[in-house]
């Protein structure tokens, strides 16, 4: 008899738990780290969901995107979280995801409207320099001066593939020429942002391609104002990253609920500090202390999502053509 | 009896033929040039050598498909006949168990064999802390514990000055005498065969020669051995 | 002396690992190509990736091997306070993340580096290591060591006896080189030039970091390229194939042109240092090994300051993270040292098998992990299988390095004592307890340090495959760098570099332990 009830009393926590929706989300692996944004947003969607919050880490942005398609609909993800307005239109032609409901007030540069993808934050590419040190103001005098810079491949690396899509954004048909004139500027190409900043903050390079806000971190996680971006007067690139819902979806209330909390104050506040970059919509806190520093960008560039393949594409080419001479 | 039955190897320009019978329980010296095939004979008889033609007989069993271990015979090299890592009681138990799972009464009898040929109480070391002639007592162990009817000795003592090398061939026919088998012993050396084996084979011209009396033999060599021994044949006899 | 084929049943169990391991890799390109629906031809870009690939490895083996014969003789022949520490320490470049090698290396040679330092002292330009003869830089610092120990090994693999016997002959150290060394190195050169070579074909962050731009794409980069820009998998898994049959090739001629002839067993006496030699000889020894050590130790010293600094910072979470990557070391390197042992008396008898099992060399990670998710992910969610399929990966990459060692020793005993231990019927557990385990020891201990040390650095990990609750500490460490958290790391790295050493201390002293007895 005993037994029976401990048996019973088991089979109940089981369901209890097996009735907890589970929400499956793949993002970068960097979301997830413990001093990334994920820990903090597990808690607080799971205090307002009844749910279980489950985050999959998967390289980078592309990474991401090349898992998904490696599933297919079978995945087990119910929301990708991650992916940038480079790969969105190709995510896009996968027919892997559903178009949201969210409406929000955004705070970008730009006006957003895509149909299957909310934003949850963004930022403006840069070169990161010494605070003391005189930066270029665009990229013909970076080309023209002695500085030494360090930048991604484009081939293994988001930021890489920004910049990229930077110079061809501001300079269009130009571009090969910048790049060449960039060649003996560049100290070399890393495989990933941390090796190109690690390289900088070693003094191997007067600069290096981070973000405007790298050096918020360094101001308010290490009270070092050393660091500044160097502000280019033909505009910097955004990076706008999205979420979307995945089509095949177990949980799609418990998705759009995500997505709308994605745009809340609770999700919000929590980036610009774990992520480093500017949350979509401000909270009504405001940005934190130290973010008034940066510099602010006279232009925004982006390449229109639909554009994105094709100038990648291009772009690839005359950067392994101008770099390989 | 050891029967080699139109045995023949041949490899590249080496050839050896060998039809002969040896009986259980003689003692006979391989004798002949280098590089005639003393140590191709005896690896044909331990089943190293694969064999182009022709079979081999050890007491009435057809032996030449069995591999080396399951031929009964003991067989000891120029060297490398003792595992230098194994103390000395280790590589004479091997004899008895090669997964040395000895039994109490192994193990004294590997004590016995250590006593007798006189390395009593040595059991512990390992062979780097014995003298040369101290490890081919070892060996010699090792071949009185396994009590196989066939010993095959690739000149296992030919690295020992003289006067050790006599002791240790006179431990040789002690164990011999101890396990009534049949020896075949590689030597250069004329008086290795009358010291010790009756019989004396030549192997000389692609030819393992039938044993005959070692000491007929030495009186009227033929043409191969006289070859082989040189104008000098007497010389040490007189010395 | 009679040829001796080793018994097929002896040698069964090593083909069919061989075989497991090869099959494991194709399977993996296989179902890459499966789901792509067919390969893809590469392009002119990608010929061109292979090409600098392969050179790039070639000079860095060729470069690493050729330095790491005078430092390795000079060690062997010369004895001095703390020579064991040095061996020991010499091991840690190629045992860290190449990352922070890299970053350690950049302050000695690197634009504000000790030497540009210096250069700038005597007014002339700053010294500037990228490109080509900056990734040869870097590789020869990462592989000489190793090169060094496989070298080095095979000089205390000579018996006393024949060094006693050169010396009794009054051989000068010209005689000894030809009769003693030169056979040596003809055995075991080839060894150390495939494992350099395999080390570097598939270094990828280090020819990025140091290659100085597109003009040193690799083909692992140009994989990287078809699958996140094309997504042509096929074109992917075509190069991982071409990558795999290159590699199978460069072994089956490297083991041809091994000289097997080994070098006859000693009697495991003690070895005294011979021929003291000259003075010049003593000082150009000296010379050798005080160059060869600030050339590693010095940026070492670097990682090492770094890491002291940033251990303050390192969050608990990297201790975890510790634990994680020594118990995949551990697994690995079992599994690692088995196959290889198998494998290696398999090898005795099918050199092939040699080749099938020294595959996992060559195949791209992309490509491997993106197979084996492909394989696992209809069936079970491949983060319940992290830790199997890091463990798993990491010791297919491993088994060519073990094997390097463990088949050249295996070698050498059945040339020794195979016969007699044939003779004996010395079969099966008691040849392999009694005999093989003992005589082999000193390699299966270097073998198996080597293989844990490896392990806890970054090879299998695999982004398809991550464990969301716990990472290695490799990855945790490049967590921290991406969340700028650039001191941390530098404190995780020396707790890496620290845990594979210590691994590597524990497993090599246990092979030589029987040295003395």
């Amino acid at each position: 008899m005993k037994y029976l009830a401990l048996a019973s009393g088991l089979i109940a926590a089981t369901a209890a738990v097996a009735d907890t929706p589970v929400l499956t989300i793949y993002t970068y692996d960097s979301f997830i780290s413990d001093w990334g944004p994920g820990p903090a947003v597990e808690k607080a969607f799971e205090a307002e969901c009844a749910c279980d919050l489950q985050f999959v880490g998967a390289g980078d942005g592309a990474a991401l995107l090349g898992r998904l398609k490696l599933e297919g609909a079978r995945t087990q993800a119910d929301i990708v979280l991650g992916l940038d307005t480079t790969l969105t239109h190709d995510a896009i032609a996968t027919g892997l995801f559903a178009p949201h409901s969210v409406s929000a007030s955004y705070d970008l540069p730009v006006t957003w409207d895509d149909a299957y993808f909310v934003p949850y934050d963004w930022g403006y590419f840069a070169f990161v320099k010494n605070a003391d040190q005189d930066g270029p103001s665009n990229f013909r005098e970076l080309a023209d001066s002695p500085l030494k810079i360090v930048i991604q491949d484009p081939r293994s690396s988001t930021p890489g593939l920004g910049l990229l899509m930077w110079v061809k954004a501001a300079y269009g048909d130009q571009a090969p020429a910048i790049w060449q004139g960039l060649a003996d500027n560049i100290v070399t190409v890393t495989k990933g942002w941390s090796e190109a900043y690690g390289l900088f903050l070693e003094g191997e390079a007067d600069m290096v391609l981070s973000y405007t806000t790298s050096p918020a971190y360094h101001l308010i996680a290490e009270q070092d104002d050393s660091k500044a971006a160097a502000a280019f007067d033909e505009g910097h690139y955004m990076q706008i990253e999205v979420a979307g819902k995945v089509a095949a979806t177990d949980q799609p209330e418990l998705a759009d609920k995500f997505l709308a909390f994605m745009v809340s104050d609770a999700f919000q506040s929590i980036i610009p500090t774990t992520n480093w970059m500017y949350p979509a919509v401000i909270p009504a806190d405001g940005l934190p202390k130290g973010f008034e520093t940066l510099i602010h960008p006279a232009k925004s560039l982006i390449v229109p999502v639909d554009m994105a393949d094709a100038v990648r594409a291009q772009a690839l080419e005359e950067w392994l053509t101008a770099l390989s001479q | 009896m050891l029967r080699l039955e139109n045995v023949q190897v041949a490899q590249d320009d080496f050839t050896l033929n060998a039809d002969f019978t040896i009986d259980r329980g003689a003692r006979v010296a391989v004798i002949g040039p280098s590089g005639a095939g003393k140590s191709t004979l005896l690896n044909v008889i331990a089943g190293f050598q694969p064999l182009t033609a022709g079979r081999v007989w050890l007491n009435g069993q057809d032996i030449t498909d069995l591999s080396p271990g399951q031929r009964g015979v003991s067989m000891l090299f120029q060297d490398n006949n003792l595992f230098p890592h194994l103390s000395v009681a280790q590589n004479v138990g091997l004899g008895l168990r090669p997964d040395l799972r000895l039994t109490t009464t192994q193990q004294d009898q590997v004590r016995a064999a250590l006593v007798q040929v006189g390395l009593g109480g040595m059991g512990d070391r390992k062979p780097a802390q014995l003298s040369g002639g101290q490890q081919s007592r070892v060996a010699l162990a090792r071949v009185l514990v396994q009590r196989r009817g066939l010993v095959l000795l690739d000149e296992p003592f030919a690295a020992l000055g003289p006067a050790l090398k006599m002791e240790m061939l006179d431990l040789l026919a002690q164990v011999l005498d101890g396990t009534g088998a049949t020896l075949l012993l590689v030597t250069h050396d004329p008086e290795d065969a009358k010291r010790i084996a009756p019989l004396t084979m030549l192997v000389a011209d692609g030819m393992a020669q039938a044993p005959v009396q070692t000491a007929a033999l030495f009186a009227a060599p033929p043409a191969a051995l006289r070859a082989y021994l040189g104008d000098s044949v007497d010389l040490p006899r007189n010395l | 002396m009679a040829n001796r084929p080793v018994a097929i049943r002896r040698a069964l169990p090593g083909a069919l690992a061989a075989a497991c391991v090869a099959a494991f890799v194709a399977s993996a390109l296989g179902a890459v190509l499966w789901f792509a629906g067919g390969g893809g031809w590469p392009d002119a870009a990608d010929w061109a990736a292979l090409r600098f690939t392969v050179m790039q490895a070639g000079l860095s083996a060729v470069f690493s091997v050729t330095l790491a014969i005078p430092v390795a003789r000079a060690l062997a022949r010369r004895s001095f306070p703390l020579r064991g520490a040095l061996i020991v320490l010499l091991g840690a470049p190629f045992i860290l993340p190449v990352i922070v090698a890299v970053m350690g290396l950049l302050t000695v040679f690197g634009r504000s580096g000790i030497v540009s330092d210096f250069l700038a002292l005597l007014g002339l330009p700053k010294l500037s290591i990228y490109g080509l003869h900056g990734v040869l830089l870097a590789h020869v610092f990462l592989n000489l060591p190793l090169a060094t120990r496989i070298l080095l090994q095979g000089w205390q693999d000579i018996p006393a006896e024949r060094f006693r016997l050169a010396a009794t002959l009054g051989m000068g150290p010209a005689q000894i080189q030809r009769f003693l060394e030169w056979p040596m190195l003809r055995a075991t050169a080839p060894a150390a030039l495939l494992a350099v070579f395999g080390m570097c074909l598939n270094s990828f962050a280090v020819v990025l970091m140091l290659g100085g731009g597109p003009k040193s794409t690799t083909l692992e980069l140009a994989i990287y390229q078809a699958f996140r820009f094309d997504f042509d998998l096929g074109r992917a898994a075509t190069l991982a194939a071409i990558q795999a049959l290159l590699v199978g090739g460069v072994v089956w001629i490297a083991l041809r042109f091994t000289r097997l002839d080994g070098q006859g067993a000693g009697m495991d006496r003690p070895r005294h240092i011979w021929g003291a030699g000259s003075r010049w000889l003593r000082l150009q020894d000296t010379l050798l090994i005080v160059l060869a050590a600030l050339f590693l130790l010095v940026p070492l010293g670097a990682v090492v300051l770094r890491g002291v600094v940033g251990l303050a910072d390192v969050p608990p979470s990297v201790w975890g993270a510790f634990g994680a990557s020594v118990s995949v070391a551990l697994v690995s390197t079992v599994l690692a040292v088995v196959v290889s042992l198998w494998v290696a008396i398999a090898a005795l008898r099918w050199g092939w098998t040699e080749v099938l099992a020294t595959l996992g060399l060559s195949v791209s990670p992309l490509v491997l992990g993106t197979g084996l998710f492909l394989m696992v992910n209809p069936w079970i969610n491949p983060a319940r299988l992290a830790f199997a399929v890091t463990a798993l990966v990491n010791a297919v990459m491993l088994i060519p390095f073990a094997l390097r060692v463990i088949a050249p020793a295996l070698r050498a005993i059945e040339a020794d004592y195979g016969r007699q231990a044939d003779i004996l019927g010395l079969t099966g557990w008691a040849r392999m307890r009694l005999l093989i385990l003992p005589r082999a020891r000193r390699g299966l201990g270097f073998a198996a340090g080597l293989a844990a040390a490896m392990s806890m650095g970054d090879l299998g990990v695999i982004a398809l495959f991550a464990d969301p609750h716990q990472a290695t500490l490799p990855l945790q460490m490049y967590r921290l760098m991406g969340a700028y958290r650039m001191e941390a790391a530098a404190g995780a790295a020396l707790i890496l570099l620290g845990g594979s050493l210590a691994l590597f201390w524990i497993f090599d002293r246990w092979g030589r332990g029987d040295a003395k007895a």
